[in-house]
């Protein structure tokens, strides 16, 4: 609850620094701010709590997750003063919508209340739309918007429709009441349409197979720190909500379901590397493989009692190795037209730290010891062994084996071409977030279990 | 004093090494020798009696130990690890490194992680020092290689690739033996009583690893054209080190923990490791790349290493640790000389060499010798190993003994034809200098070692013989 409150004065802050007119202050304080928040959120640790009848629960699960959320965006934040340099005028705008759509995240963990649910997810959405197009005079920043703006709503629509079925099945949006409810009397069928909807409605957000195609379009038109944005934050919030929602709502989930889950599990990690090997652009090869990390976390939902601390764990080391890299993938494609995989070439030799720091986020999410993804994928796989899943296990490790291809094609170029540009200098965030990122991935890759035991 | 003692020196060597600029070379130089003191320290307290074991917590929940055991078997890997590492660092002073910090220091990170991988009694901590020591020599293949850099990245990521793959099977195989013992600990996971079923999955999921790792035909693909492109330093690492962290799992993780599957596959892997060794044989006499030739070579002795491990019997084991060891010396060795000889000719390739002999006498018969110990000749060290191994065959069945015996045939028959081709005929046009005194004393350390152990192997005997039955043991009783 605090944790709101304080990301959302923040941003309100952040407007009004604007018209005092200390425009240089903004992201110092912003960044300070977040850290103080980020503290808040600690130091609620442990405590179960509820606020305005039920609309907000903390506890475990949703500190746990606010607090990665909140780190998340720290690093985000650092990131965007550079990035917007050439619109300076507006920076204000771009830092707020990022904090209001951290509320909106920690609002879709923290909900107690369905309608709650629906206010975050949409704050969310909204504030992604607008920063998918914020390029204004970028033609492909437009498309990006509109395409997501439109699939994106259309995907509202349908979870709003699934709520209202559940509504009329339940006479209820309080997630307690309808956990109650699921228990004992026989359920009517519209409340497993309505299950059904929210579901699709998910899936189309964390961006699983079939509900995928949006994905690489919109991430390679919008502009490269918003891509970073959706395929971290957003990808990793809207994985937490949708296993918040059904351990919420039904804590049996049917075994016909489970199965659904599976084959769109195993689904979303193939079409996502298959796609991944393909591509030329690094922000395309990036949300293909966000679509396959999408089917690797949907894993945890196949053992959904025990898999929470698994979740979080594998959201960290993805979202963490994902912000370093993009980290560099920004310093690298400043001011270039394409992010093709050529400008990365010999960036081993002109900038050893940052080709270094890239490297480890590559390793990381392909599951290489010592960084986090790989502990991430061994937590999954013995889970899902212990539910009896081995399938999806076999499938989790050959599309493993894939992604190396297609995470070396980037390490390839940095090391073995020639660097066909001069040394540019790089701003020092963009060294401290990447350095910083790939440490703290390396530090739970070392130390799991004080992130996996988070949530019991 | 612990186990762990050798593993901190190298990193911190790693470490070192790479802030220590043009000097790189003879910091990781003296990293490499105090860790072969530390480990020569290790194993008098080991003899002595002393523990040298580590084990503590690492994390509750999953249950994961650090855990490193130092007994004979893996002391002995170790040995070979910290004694061909100074070796294998010494060797490439000769020759120009560009950017040496980075290099030296990936070939002690190098060490570190096989020398972890040797001492690990926790399956987890292990697989991470498994996979470990696949990043630096990637790395090193891909940026000192030679050759064209398209091949070379083409080899090196197909090599990186399998073993990966391989490797994740393994990781899978763990996983489930982790849900059924509670945790990783080596003598825990050797307690289970599994299936038939398990086991054979199991069984399976390391062979993967393992297989490809050795490598065993058919998975030996990406090995001849990684030996190549390699540097020689790289090659060393490969062929004296890192075949051998397959070996050793065979023998550590995957024969106690799959006892029943060991048992009832033995002679599928027998012929795989026998057909291994004549197809390395045959295809070794028709290269005509130095290297080549020996990475060859190094599959049909790897080859009949594995049948030997597989045989399940104290002979066919220890023949296969001393066949371990001492070719991890030998192929060392002649890939150095193959370096010696590219130094001054700038090729590998063998027609254009050739009436070196006169040139440089002492080249040649220290070249000599390590040809000859290749092919097992008695009072060498690799006649003990090989000679143990056949004998262990033949106890299973004759035949095994006299097909895996024509090795030792068809191995001196190309040796001493590439033998022939590269150093005796008529003067070579082009000039060739004798050894250097650093080429000289790298040669006759290895040829040292040979010789020492060839007259005298029972040091290593004693060492290895308490550990192999112990570990027999686990795999008989069930």
């Amino acid at each position: 609850m605090n944790t709101l409150l304080a990301i959302t004065g923040l941003g309100v802050l952040c407007l009004l620094l604007e018209i005092a007119n200390v425009r240089k202050a903004i992201i110092p304080l912003t960044i300070v701010g977040l850290l103080g928040t980020l503290g808040i959120t600690v130091a609620d640790y442990g405590k179960v709590e509820s606020h305005y009848s039920n609309m907000i629960v903390t506890n475990d699960f949703s500190v746990s997750f606010s607090a990665l959320f909140v780190v998340l965006g720290i690093f985000l934040i650092a990131l965007s003063g550079d990035f917007y340099r050439d619109a300076q005028t507006k920076i204000s705008d771009f830092v707020s919508i990022k904090l209001f759509m951290l509320a909106g995240a920690v609002a879709m963990v923290s909900f107690g209340n369905l309608s709650m649910f629906f206010l975050g997810i949409e704050v969310l959405s909204i504030s992604l739309y607008i920063l998918a197009a914020s390029q204004r005079l970028n033609i492909r920043s437009n498309e990006a918007g509109m395409k997501y703006f439109l699939l994106g709503s259309f995907a509202s629509g349908i979870i709003l429709f699934g709520i209202c079925l559940i509504y009329g099945a339940m006479g209820t949006f309080d997630i307690v009441e309808i956990s109650e409810l699921t228990g004992s009397a026989e359920l009517p069928d519209w409340f497993f349409i309505g299950i059904v909807l929210l579901s699709i409605g998910m899936l189309f957000k964390i961006a699983a197979v079939p509900f995928h195609f949006w994905a690489p379009d919109v991430y390679e038109g919008s502009p490269t720190l918003t891509t970073a944005l959706m395929s971290t934050l957003a990808k990793v919030v809207a994985m937490a909500t949708f296993y918040k929602l059904l351990t919420g709502m039904n804590a049996n989930i049917y075994y016909e379901y489970e199965i659904v889950i599976m084959v769109i599990s195993i689904a979303s990690m193939t079409v996502g590397n298959v796609m991944a090997l393909r591509q030329a652009s690094i922000k395309r090869m990036l949300a293909f493989s966000g679509v396959s990390h999408a089917g690797f976390m949907l894993m945890t939902l196949l053992n959904i009692k025990t898999s929470a601390g698994t979740l979080l764990y594998y959201a960290s080391a993805y979202a963490l190795a994902g912000i370093a890299a993009f980290a560099i993938v920004l310093y690298v494609t400043r001011n270039k037209s394409n992010e093709d995989t050529y400008n990365f070439n010999g960036l081993g030799k002109t900038r050893p730290v940052l080709a270094a720091v890239l490297t480890a986020a590559l390793l990381s999410m392909a599951g290489i010891p010592v960084f986090a993804g790989f502990f991430a994928k061994f937590a999954l796989f013995t889970s899902n062994i212990q539910a009896g899943y081995l399938i999806v296990v076999i499938a989790a490790v050959i599309n493993s084996i894939i992604s190396v291809g297609y995470y070396f094609k980037v390490i390839l170029a940095m090391y073995t071409q020639e660097p066909t540009e001069d040394k540019k200098p790089v701003p020092f965030l963009f060294y401290a977030v990447g350095v910083v990122a790939i440490l703290l991935n390396i530090a739970i890759g070392l130390y799991p279990s004080a992130v996996i035991n988070l949530i019991k | 004093m612990d186990v762990s003692i050798v593993l901190i020196l190298l990193l911190a060597g790693t470490l070192v090494t790479l802030f220590s600029g043009k000097s790189a070379g003879k910091v990781a130089l003296a990293f490499g020798i105090l860790s072969l003191v530390a480990s020569i320290v290790l194993l008098s307290d080991y003899n002595a009696g002393k523990s040298i074991n580590v084990l503590a917590t690492w994390m509750e929940n999953p249950q994961i130990y650090f855990a490193l055991n130092g007994d004979g078997l893996s002391l002995a890997m170790l040995l070979l690890t910290t004694s061909l590492l100074p070796i294998i660092i010494y060797s490439t002073f000769g020759s120009e490194v560009k950017n040496p910090s980075s290099f030296y220091s990936l070939i002690l990170f190098m060490g570190f992680a096989m020398a972890g991988t040797f001492l690990a009694a926790d399956g987890f901590l292990y697989y991470i020092f498994w996979e470990l020591a696949l990043i630096p020599i990637y790395f090193i293949a891909l940026n000192w290689g030679n050759g064209d850099a398209k091949e070379r990245q083409k080899a090196v990521v197909k090599f990186f690739i399998y073993t990966f793959a391989g490797s994740l099977f393994m990781l899978a195989g763990f996983a489930y033996l982790y849900t059924k013992a509670g945790n990783f600990l080596v003598g825990n996971l050797s307690n289970l009583r599994l299936s038939d079923q398990e086991q054979f999955w199991i069984f399976l999921g390391f062979f993967a690893a393992y297989a490809i790792k050795i490598p065993l035909i058919p998975f030996h693909t990406w090995q001849a054209a990684v030996y190549q492109k390699a540097p020689t330093a790289g090659t060393m690492l490969l062929s004296g080190i890192m075949l051998k962290m397959g070996l050793y799992s065979v023998l550590r993780w995957q024969l106690p923990i799959a006892p029943y599957a060991a048992k009832a596959f033995m002679a599928t892997f027998l012929i795989f490791g026998i057909a291994g060794t004549i197809y390395g044989s045959i295809v070794a006499l028709r290269q005509k790349d130095l290297k080549k030739l020996l990475a060859y070579s190094s599959l049909a002795h790897v080859g009949l290493i594995a049948a030997g491990a597989y045989t399940l019997t104290v002979d066919g084991v220890r023949g296969a640790v001393l066949q371990m060891i001492s070719h991890g010396f030998v192929i060392v060795g002649l890939f150095f000389a193959a370096e010696v000889i590219y130094r001054r000719y700038q090729t590998r390739d063998i027609s254009q060499m050739g009436g070196i002999r006169v040139q440089a006498p002492k080249f040649t018969s220290m070249f000599l010798i390590l040809v000859l110990a290749s092919v097992a000749l008695p009072t060498t060290f690799n006649f003990v190993g090989e000679f143990t191994v056949l004998y262990a065959l033949s106890t299973i069945d004759i035949w095994f003994a006299i097909i895996g015996g024509l090795t030792i045939i068809l191995g001196a028959y190309y040796m001493l034809k590439m033998f022939q081709n590269v150093m005796l005929g008529e003067t070579n046009a082009k000039p060739f200098a004798d050894l250097t005194f650093q080429e000289g004393l790298t040669m006759a350390v290895i040829i040292g070692v040979l010789f020492f152990f060839g007259m005298y192997p029972k040091p290593i005997n004693d060492l290895i013989t308490p550990s192999i039955q112990q570990i027999l043991n686990y795999t008989l009783k069930s």
